[in-house]
């Protein structure tokens, strides 16, 4: 079909001119929806549900159509959207990740934020039946959502039952606390482990997961989300501790570092690495992959820190309109919204996935069919968000120039595992290096 | 010059012109817009989507002056381009010197050098890293072995050792093919007259073939610093990507991340004004002072 007509086309084209071949494609045209572009960076098998999504909404109604587009890996999409933008040919839609929320924000002119196209289209909106440790890393501080939560994970701990067997350990019971952590580690290592513990991302969970859990501010004005005048805290005493705890471990070889991503994944599903944190979005490739009885398990937290464990943030990505376009696409749009918050697109979302539902309700549905049972560990992610009502230490972060503060990170922390910094004195570069991203931020979003 | 000299005339005025006109234009369009794009870019701050935009005169350029990393990046640049400029002219010329005295299979070996240009930057970046990769790679292995702790995603040192293999191996190639064709134009004559005097094989190679070969080394000199400076994006990107804690991160590299990556295009534009000004420098420098040395 497709191949004809464009063949009819191109004859046509050679045979009448230009004109007759404009007037033909336009004959041609089967329907008048009106295009979305959604802009992503969704890749594999992602892609597929993806493009499952937008089938999906494109057959239910005949008004609209949205066009799913891969764009590369995250900073890829953002960087296209952007130049599209600056050229006038900007997506209606585009999938943009956690770190850049504090960006989008600060380009006011250039979005247009969620609750406001869903009110101005006649959507009602209701804020309490969404997952609040969700939607509120990307609403205001008065709870009006900006941009619409897509795939949402939290970090959790993945562990290697038949590791803990053959070191003489209880594999269902992994250690709860970073203080059970040590013995259970020397066992692993005495039992012949090269790679008793390692973890990806380590700046999103081991220091601002692990600050949101254990409540404690990772920076201030409520980790950005009243102002833009928010100074970074995580060399407190605690962040301090822990750190130093991960560095003693490395040099005593009860910890490995696995890289600043998600590259250590390969090592825990060689059955090489015993204990691993990793995204929830993990689960797919272990449960594909591993060869062995895993488990899933909370974050472990300092039991002698108050109010921990207090609930993990979440990670991911989030969709965000983008302005200059016609009102009768913002209301396609706010359409499709409404079609990704459907309970059933939900579930499916989380079932297939692996990333967190958005909504109560879904998450109750999922439980009501006895998901959750029948897939052991996959209610820990959901669980641990939600531990506890979200404080204004672990409701997310917001802050500008993130990605460049979280590189930062990374930078200091690889100091600190191969011996060069103290982990104090990393601790307070990365902090002091961080502040002046966040004051040139300031200066600049105030101009 | 002789007084009878024959000269070709263009008679009409405008086709000279005409006919310069699409290089002309190329390098307007390619070189001198972007690179006036870059200078207005770099007096301005404005937000990722260019819907607000400021004259903040040189704040750019301050901020950057003032960012100790910034200064270390000259440092890591001049260390990674000296590097991988001698020991890749260094062991191309020794390569093209050795094949060029070769008598049999000088075929097969020439297109074993000529092997690598092929292969895209990232490309070679992801193949030497698999060989240094601390566990599976096989160089990485060897190295244990030695009982060297490897890894070069932790070390600075080692990851800049790494980054300069893959940068010089890349190039070595290039460099090979002019050598040999230096070296292949350098007249049998002059070294069998100088064998006949008695000069040993290292003698004739310092005071005839290395003079007749000047102008092909300055040539390359100037090929390889500029390959140093900004084609070596690819290799570093896919190998370190900067790191660790920016030990690998060269002048480029930070343009391309903080343009791309963190969306600062005033500072990413200040930096390739600061590259441009730089790289032409270093180029009059070579030409007024390196050139006088080469003999044509």
């Amino acid at each position: 079909m497709k191949s004809t007509g464009k063949l009819a086309r191109t004859a046509l084209a050679l045979l009448g001119g230009t004109a007759v071949a404009i007037s033909a494609s336009g004959a041609w045209a089967q329907d008048n929806r009106i295009e979305l572009q959604w802009w992503h960076a969704m890749s594999g098998a992602l892609n597929e549900r993806v493009n499952e999504i937008a089938e999906g909404f494109n057959k239910g109604q005949d008004k609209y159509k949205i066009i799913a587009v891969n764009k590369g890996s995250y900073p890829e999409t953002l960087t296209a959207a952007m130049a599209a933008f600056r050229a006038g040919k900007g997506p209606h839609i585009v999938q943009v990740f956690e770190v850049g929320t504090g960006t989008m924000m600060a380009s006011r002119a250039a979005i247009k934020p969620v609750y406001e196209i869903m009110s101005q289209n006649g959507f009602k909106f209701d804020p309490g039946s969404y997952l609040s440790a969700v939607t509120g890393y990307y609403s205001t501080s008065d709870g009006k959502m900006l941009s619409y939560p897509f795939n949402s994970s939290t970090p959790v701990m993945y562990y290697n039952k038949d590791a803990f067997q053959k070191a003489g350990l209880d594999p269902n019971k992994p250690p709860k606390t970073w203080q059970e952590f040590e013995p259970v580690l020397k066992k692993l290592k005495a039992s012949g482990s090269t790679c008793p513990f390692q973890t990806n991302w380590q700046t999103w969970i081991q220091l601002e997961n692990f600050s949101a859990l254990h409540n404690v501010p990772f920076a201030s004005k409520s980790n950005g989300f009243d102002g833009f005048d928010t100074e970074l805290k995580f060399n407190s005493p605690l962040h301090v501790r822990h750190i130093t705890t991960l560095a003693n471990w490395m040099k005593e070889g009860l910890m490995v570092y696995g890289g600043r991503k998600n590259e250590a994944n390969a090592k825990f599903i060689s059955g090489e690495c015993a204990i691993h944190m990793e995204s929830s979005g993990g689960y797919a490739s272990f449960s594909r992959g591993a060869k062995f009885k895993w488990g899933m398990q909370m974050l472990p937290y300092y039991s002698d820190v108050q109010g921990a464990p207090q609930n993990s943030i979440i990670g991911g990505a989030s969709l965000w309109v983008l302005g200059k376009h016609k009102p009768a696409e913002y209301k396609g749009v706010a359409q499709f919204f409404d079609y990704l918050s459907a309970t059933e697109n939900q579930v499916w979302w989380h079932k297939n996935t692996g990333y967190l539902p958005i909504t109560t309700m879904a998450y109750e549905t999922t439980k009501a069919q006895g998901y959750y049972n029948a897939h052991p560990g996959t209610e820990v992610p959901v669980q641990q968000m939600t531990l506890k009502p979200p404080t204004s230490n672990s409701k997310g972060l917001r802050l500008g120039n993130f990605v460049q503060i979280r590189d930062v990170m990374d930078e200091e922390l690889e100091a600190v595992w191969s011996g060069k910094k103290s982990p104090k004195e990393a601790l307070d570069t990365a902090v002091d290096r961080g502040n002046r991203l966040l004051r040139q931020f300031e200066r600049d979003a105030k101009r | 010059m002789a007084p009878m000299e024959k000269r070709v005339v263009f008679q009409n005025k405008f086709l000279p012109y005409l006919l310069v006109a699409p290089q002309l234009a190329i390098t307007i369009i390619f070189f001198f817009w972007p690179a006036s794009q870059a200078i207005v870019q770099s007096v301005l701050r404005e937000d990722a989507f260019g819907t607000r935009s400021y004259f903040v005169g040189l704040e750019n350029f301050i901020i950057l002056f003032e960012d100790d990393y910034y200064l270390h990046s000259f440092q890591i640049t001049a260390l990674f381009s000296s590097l991988v400029t001698t020991i890749g002219l260094s062991l191309s010329l020794f390569l093209a010197v050795t094949a060029d005295r070769l008598v049999r299979g000088t075929t097969a070996y020439k297109t074993l050098l000529i092997w690598p240009y092929a292969v895209a930057p990232a490309v070679a970046g992801a193949l030497w890293g698999f060989v240094f990769l601390p566990g599976p790679g096989v160089l990485a292995y060897v190295l244990e072995q030695a009982g060297i702790d490897w890894n070069f995603q932790l070390n600075g040192g080692q990851a800049m050792f790494v980054v300069v293999v893959a940068a010089t191996w890349k190039q070595i190639s290039y460099n090979f093919l002019f050598f040999l064709a230096g070296l292949q134009s350098v007249p049998k004559s002059l070294i069998e007259a100088a064998a006949i005097d008695g000069a040993g094989p290292i003698r004739r190679f310092w005071t005839i073939i290395m003079p007749l070969l000047s102008p092909t080394l300055f040539f390359l000199i100037v090929v390889n610093v500029v390959y140093a400076f900004f084609d070596t994006f690819g290799v570093i990107h896919s190998l370190t990507r900067g790191g660790p804690a920016k030990a690998t991160e060269v002048l480029v590299y930070k343009v391309w991340y903080d343009g791309f990556e963190a969306q600062d295009l005033g500072g990413s534009s200040a930096q390739s004004v600061i590259l441009m000004v730089i790289v032409i420098a270093l180029t009059v420098v070579q030409f007024r002072y390196i050139e006088r040395k080469v003999h044509y």
